[in-house]
């Protein structure tokens, strides 16, 4: 089998043609401003999480055309299943940043109404989502819903994990409109692709009896017009599509990683001339379709967000303690009940004292 | 009313929760041509089509995890697991999915989907067939852990599983599914136990016999015999493993003071041990013996020739409720 990869503009900046994705009207000024603010989201929760704002932070940086380009397909009835590093997907679906620094800061385990914004919570433990996602396109077909199809995010590692290989025969068994998006950015957080597939992972979808679709990962045009097509196919009942995004993890695979430790940094300077928003401005530029008070703005308005979110992630209160008790049942149960009266009344006990309890230690090192 | 088994009465409740919203589908491994291995869901395909009763592939974390996504869409899946041994390649979406959802999503994401499965030994089956894995699932927060014991009870807590905003592991006695009793597939369900309380099987002042599933049938039978030597045993059905109705259980030991739970399970770490506890904890100034278990060892379910020696039966059930009376 060859290897085909979807490309609509070139590194340089330079438009390409593919005979079977046309792009007419699209909003390239839309899709370039909309990866510049989510780098720069991505920028500054790295730095939040660096001053200890943040515990934990997983970064998108050099994703940003296949977020992007993918969720910009999406119609608004259309469901998102993301992973842990879809920011630019929850962009899209119209999520404030602040909910994603409140989940990685650990105020709370990602507490948006996913179907407020179409888009699930995230999902850590790898590859799960995929069913959820199937099973969410089983539903979308049950209802005779013609105009609504489902998109879930996942990586090069998942496509290891059974959970995955159940929802690719799910998926095609039931027929079910359901867009399987794997960002192949090379790393399952040290390990390489090959460690995971003998065989290029788009090509994976074809024993499961679907279409599978390499495209340039790092091409927000191509990325837009797979996606769109395949999501279009899901609606009309043509069942499943396999979209492999070949980009590359520029940044650790989260704040917590060193990848010195199984990478080269020629290697990452090889990807960082293939970047997905240079390229875009690049088009834009010499197009004449943007001009540099356009992209003075988008920096200003890249600021200006940065500076907010700053803001609100550091006033970001603590849950109350006895929230933990909350909603664990949706009726009662008398044995969590217990334990929360139980833990008010020793709370309580501390009740005179001016600084709350801290941990065993601290106080004879004062 | 009519006299109908185990395995029929969850059939009819399934068959009314069916009927009283559309939302209600029933999914799993043969469910539907064959109306399962051991024919619970006999005929609901050919009523209610392919579209609400559906035979999936062979996976059940993939049964597990689409039941979670069409629970995301509205739907209440019912799923069958067709063996208690089977259930560990879906425990994954149960446990880091399944039960946390609500949690985690701070009550805006609920998730009704019944998992049914079929649990406990004594048909004689090969290995994987026999087990029981209910701890597994009590010991995880945000499940709902239920086990029937007769027709008449089944009948009603399937529904009463499936109305259910929260997940509910939904235990079924496999050798039990023959038993016969009058059902009386009209009452309404309200008027009825609710889910998350035991059921005192028999009443009885001397000591406290507490189980579920296959073994309440066994206890009811050991208090009889007791009777005969003079003991007034009182049983009680849990029904809910977790929550545990613990109100229910103090309330009777208080009385009794004396307490045996049996179980199939390994006695090691299993319910049993959370109610010693609880009981001493609740009950201590009422108890004349220390609470004793009875259930299975701490051994992998055995070969079939051999799980009569594993198995609590009526007999060692009695050995127990004797040793409460020797301190």
């Amino acid at each position: 089998m060859t290897t085909e990869t979807i490309q609509l503009l070139t590194p340089e900046g330079e438009r390409v043609d593919h005979p079977s994705y046309p792009l007419d009207d699209i909003d390239i000024q839309g899709m370039y401003r909309d990866m510049v603010l989510v780098r720069r989201i991505d920028t500054e929760a790295v730095a939040l999480q660096r001053q200890g704002q943040l515990g934990l932070w997983a970064s998108l940086l050099g994703q940003e055309a296949a977020q992007i380009g993918s969720a910009r397909a999406l119609s608004a009835k259309d469901m998102a299943f993301p992973s842990y590093r879809e920011h630019g997907v929850a962009w899209c679906r119209g999520l404030d940043p602040v909910r994603l620094l409140e989940f990685f800061r650990g105020v709370n385990q990602g507490s948006w109404d996913p179907e407020e914004h179409k888009f699930h919570l995230y999902t850590i433990v790898i590859g799960d989502q995929t069913l959820h996602a199937t099973g969410y396109a089983m539903g979308i077909k049950h209802d005779g819903a013609e105009d609504e199809a489902v998109i879930v995010y996942f990586g090069d590692g998942a496509t290891s994990q059974g959970d995955v290989s159940e929802a690719f025969s799910w998926a095609s068994v039931f027929n079910a409109p359901v867009v399987f998006f794997c960002q192949n950015n090379q790393f399952a957080i040290s390990a390489s692709p090959d460690k995971q597939s003998r065989v290029p992972l788009y090509q994976r979808a074809s024993g499961f009896g679907f279409p599978g679709i390499r495209v340039d990962g790092n091409d927000v045009l191509a990325c837009y017009a797979v996606t769109r097509q395949a999501l279009r196919a899901a609606r009309e009942g043509q069942g499943p599509t396999l979209i492999e995004a070949f980009t590359y993890r520029m940044g650790a695979h989260t704040t917590t990683d060193d990848p010195t430790r199984y990478r080269l940094a020629s290697e990452v300077e090889a990807w960082r001339l293939r970047d997905p928003i240079e390229r875009v401005r690049s088009y834009l530029a010499h197009t004449g379709q943007a001009d540099a008070a356009f992209f003075e703005q988008v920096e200003a308005e890249a600021d200006a967000l940065a500076v907010r979110l700053r803001a609100a992630c550091v006033a970001l209160p603590d849950p109350p303690p006895l929230s933990v008790f909350d909603h664990v049942y949706a009726g009662s149960s008398a044995i969590l009940d217990a334990e929360r009266t139980q833990y008010a009344a020793y709370l309580e006990g501390f009740a005179d004292q001016a600084e709350p309890m801290v941990a065993g230690g601290m106080e004879a090192d004062r | 009313m009519s006299k109908i088994t185990l395995s029929r009465a969850i059939n009819e409740g399934l068959r009314r929760s069916l009927e009283a919203d559309p939302k209600v589908m029933i999914m799993g491994e043969d469910v539907g041509r064959l109306g399962g291995v051991f024919r619970v869901t006999d005929g609901l395909q050919k009523d209610f089509g392919e579209h609400r009763v559906m035979d999936t592939p062979l996976a059940e974390s993939g049964i597990v995890g689409t039941a979670i996504g069409l629970a995301l869409r509205g739907y209440r899946p019912v799923c069958e697991i067709q063996f208690d041994g089977f259930v560990f390649p879906a425990t994954d979406q149960i446990v880091s999915q399944l039960a946390k959802m609500r949690y985690r999503s701070r009550g805006l994401v609920s998730l009704p989907v019944v998992i049914r499965i079929p649990f406990g030994g004594g048909i004689g089956a090969v290995e994987h067939h026999s087990e029981s894995p209910e701890v597994f699932f009590a010991h995880t927060a945000g499940l709902r852990v239920v086990a029937c014991a007769d027709p008449a009870d089944a009948f009603a807590m399937i529904q009463l599983a499936i109305a259910c905003d929260d997940p509910v592991i939904f235990f079924e006695p496999k050798r039990r599914y023959w038993d016969k009793a009058e059902v009386d597939t009209s009452a309404p369900l309200a008027a009825g136990l609710p889910l998350d309380k035991a059921r005192i099987a028999l009443r009885g002042d001397d000591v406290t016999l507490l189980s579920y599933g296959p073994l309440v049938r066994t206890c009811v039978e050991a208090a009889l015999a007791a009777r005969e030597d003079g003991r007034s045993v009182e049983v009680i059905d849990l029904r809910s493993l977790s929550p545990l109705d613990v109100a229910t259980i103090t309330e009777s030991v208080s009385r009794t003071g004396r307490c045996v739970v049996a179980h199939e399970a390994p006695v090691y770490a299993g319910l049993g041990a959370e109610i010693a506890a609880r009981v001493t904890e609740q009950c201590f100034y009422h108890l004349e013996a220390p609470v004793l278990r009875v259930g299975g060892f701490a051994i992998p379910y055995p070969a079939a020739k051999a799980e009569d020696h594993y198995l609590p039966d009526l007999d060692r059930i009695l050995d127990a409720v004797d040793r409460t009376f020797a301190f």
